[in-house]
């Protein structure tokens, strides 16, 4: 079976971003990119589920401008088949329902029986793409997965929810996003990363897609938030205690 | 204009969440109606009909909403709908689960995670794991919004709305429900307390969580930790506090052999008094404390158990 594994370009976890003067959002330039870490597990997850002889090919596609081919370039390291690029120009945002749009119109092309989704983006933290996908493509969706099993024409999905765990059974084709712990992401060799470079990347230009591309959503504003300021050291329990109960007034 | 509200529930009780989402619907419109879709639930449509500010409630009580399935979900809110220009639910596991399909059924974007309501159209977001604050303007025709609860205060339980039954049955042939692995605690769930403790990596291990236990006892605390204590196996997902854990803002928060990390400081830097216990005094979780104790947590935890 062939499994497709949308990714994104984001900022690296580690970096502490910075609200622009303007307010007009966040400055990235300068800013280390990487792929955003739930999508490094998707491609792992689809790549594991190649190895043990479930899927046959990995297709990765990323939307953006031309510089995440790098990320593309990535998943093919990583173990990937073959790449997809959907082109946009520089500087465009373009919101989860149009990626959502965008990757149906690739599921129609491609008829994978399996979409393996990041659960979230770290930069816009929406978490909306995986399920808006498999709405539009009429899929079954098993989000937050910390173990997927594919048997017999279906998934057994187990998802994190927020009393434990909830175990699903999807028929395929069906779309899958990724929690944290569902595997933990290998890293490229160098001969894999060379090798890569010979993969193929089928590159789109996003108007060829037909999908109106404004969005119905305007940022206003983007500020950084409140500041919390740190308090003070206490010596010792006691004084802390002390704090707690007579200053904060927080514990009886 | 009217607001639809999701009621979070387990089929067994009626969350919290319910009702801060009534209190922050309440910013768009005083036409409030809440549905409560699962099995079994008519306790549960009762409770959601004394939330001050409720309008109606409509009650969807039929086996195949019993798992809160998404493909059963949401064909079932886009239909209820049709009659509102706002949905609101939870930001929960839930309600992050269908909200999303039933914006894209309908074809509208999705506002996650408001922590604000500025007017019927523009919402607050946090985005960058809180590191910026994002104010967005939707001009779809339906708002589909989720809600940190934790943003929010309770509206009262001292409303007497009316319950209406709705038979719809919306059921797919493409998904089922197979089992749950539920954690099971007497302690106060995370998102609804008032007191938390949370271990990180320097608990070390899982059995040293129980140094939290007496704490939590006596301050009627429920227990969190950081992702480093969930990824080296301390503790279950389910407790992990963090921008993709769960988002609290207690009155009191203990972070324990917590470093700090922006990831753990999304979950928790509202809570009203934060305290830190590390033996790193560089520790940035230092920088947002309000009582910060420099010391060793395994001499520091049975002395503040006993000093309480």
């Amino acid at each position: 079976m062939k499994i497709l594994v949308p990714v994104k370009r984001a900022v690296d976890y580690n970096v502490k971003v910075r609200v622009k003067p303007d307010n007009s959002g966040v400055d990235l330039n300068n800013v280390k990119m990487a792929i955003n870490p739930f999508c490094e597990i998707a491609i792992e997850e689809a790549i594991r589920l190649k190895e043990k002889g479930v899927a046959t090919e990995v297709v990765v596609v990323s939307i953006g401008d031309k510089a995440c081919q790098e990320q593309i370039r990535t998943g093919l390291a990583l173990g990937a088949d073959r790449g997809i690029h959907i082109e946009t120009n520089t500087g465009v945002v373009v919101d989860s329902l149009q990626v959502a749009k965008l990757l149906q119109k690739v599921v129609e092309a491609e008829k994978p029986d399996l979409v393996i989704l990041g659960k979230q983006a770290i930069d816009s933290d929406n978490n909306q793409t995986g399920q808006m996908l498999a709405a539009l493509t009429g899929m079954p969706q098993g989000t937050f997965a910390s173990e997927v099993v594919v048997a017999d024409g279906s998934v057994n999905v187990t998802r994190e929810i927020d009393g434990g765990l909830q175990t699903v059974k999807l028929q395929l084709p069906a779309v899958v996003t990724t929690d944290l712990r569902l595997n933990e992401p290998r890293y490229a060799s160098l001969p894999n990363i060379m090798k890569a470079k010979r993969k193929p990347i089928d590159v789109k230009p996003v108007a060829d897609f037909g999908v109106d591309m404004t969005s119905k959503v305007t940022v206003i504003k983007v500020e950084a938030p409140a500041q919390r300021v740190g308090g003070v050291k206490v010596a010792d329990v006691a004084e802390l205690v002390q704090k707690l109960k007579n200053e904060a007034k927080v514990i009886a | 204009m009217s607001v639809l509200v999701y009621a979070e529930h387990d089929n067994v009780s009626l969350k919290i969440e319910t009702n801060k989402l009534v209190h922050a619907a309440l910013g768009v419109s005083s036409d409030i109606i809440v549905l409560v879709a699962g099995s079994g639930c008519v306790a549960i449509a009762e409770a959601a009909a004394k939330i001050s500010g409720v309008s109606k409630v409509i009650l969807a009580d039929n086996a195949v909403y019993e798992h809160q399935l998404p493909e059963n979900i949401a064909d079932l809110v886009v239909e209820v709908a049709a009659d509102y220009s706002h949905v609101f639910a939870a930001a929960t596991t839930t309600g992050k689960n269908f909200m999303p399909r039933v914006a894209a059924l309908l074809d509208v974007a999705q506002i996650s995670d408001i922590i604000k309501v500025e007017s019927e159209d523009t919402f607050v977001r946090p985005i960058y794991a809180g590191s910026a604050i994002a104010t967005v303007q939707s001009a779809d025709t339906k708002k589909i919004v989720t809600v940190r609860a934790a943003s929010f205060d309770a509206a009262a339980n001292e409303g007497s709305a009316s319950v209406e039954l709705l038979d719809t049955v919306k059921t797919s042939e493409k998904s089922s429900y197979i089992s749950a692995e539920l954690t099971v605690s007497a302690r106060p769930e995370l998102t609804a307390a008032d007191v938390i403790i949370s271990g990180g990596r320097g608990m070390q291990n899982g059995e040293n969580f129980v140094l939290l236990n007496g704490i939590a006892d006596k301050l009627g605390a429920a227990i969190g930790a950081s992702r480093a204590a969930v990824d080296a196996g301390f503790v279950p997902n389910d407790m992990q506090v963090g921008q993709t854990g769960k988002i609290v803002a207690p009155q009191l928060y203990i972070a324990v052999g917590i470093s700090g990390a922006i990831q753990h400081l999304a979950g928790m830097k509202d809570s009203k008094v934060i305290v830190a216990i590390n033996k790193d005094e560089e520790a940035p979780i230092f920088s947002v404390a309000d009582y910060g104790l420099v010391g060793d947590l395994f001499d520091v935890l049975p002395q503040l158990e006993a000093a309480l």
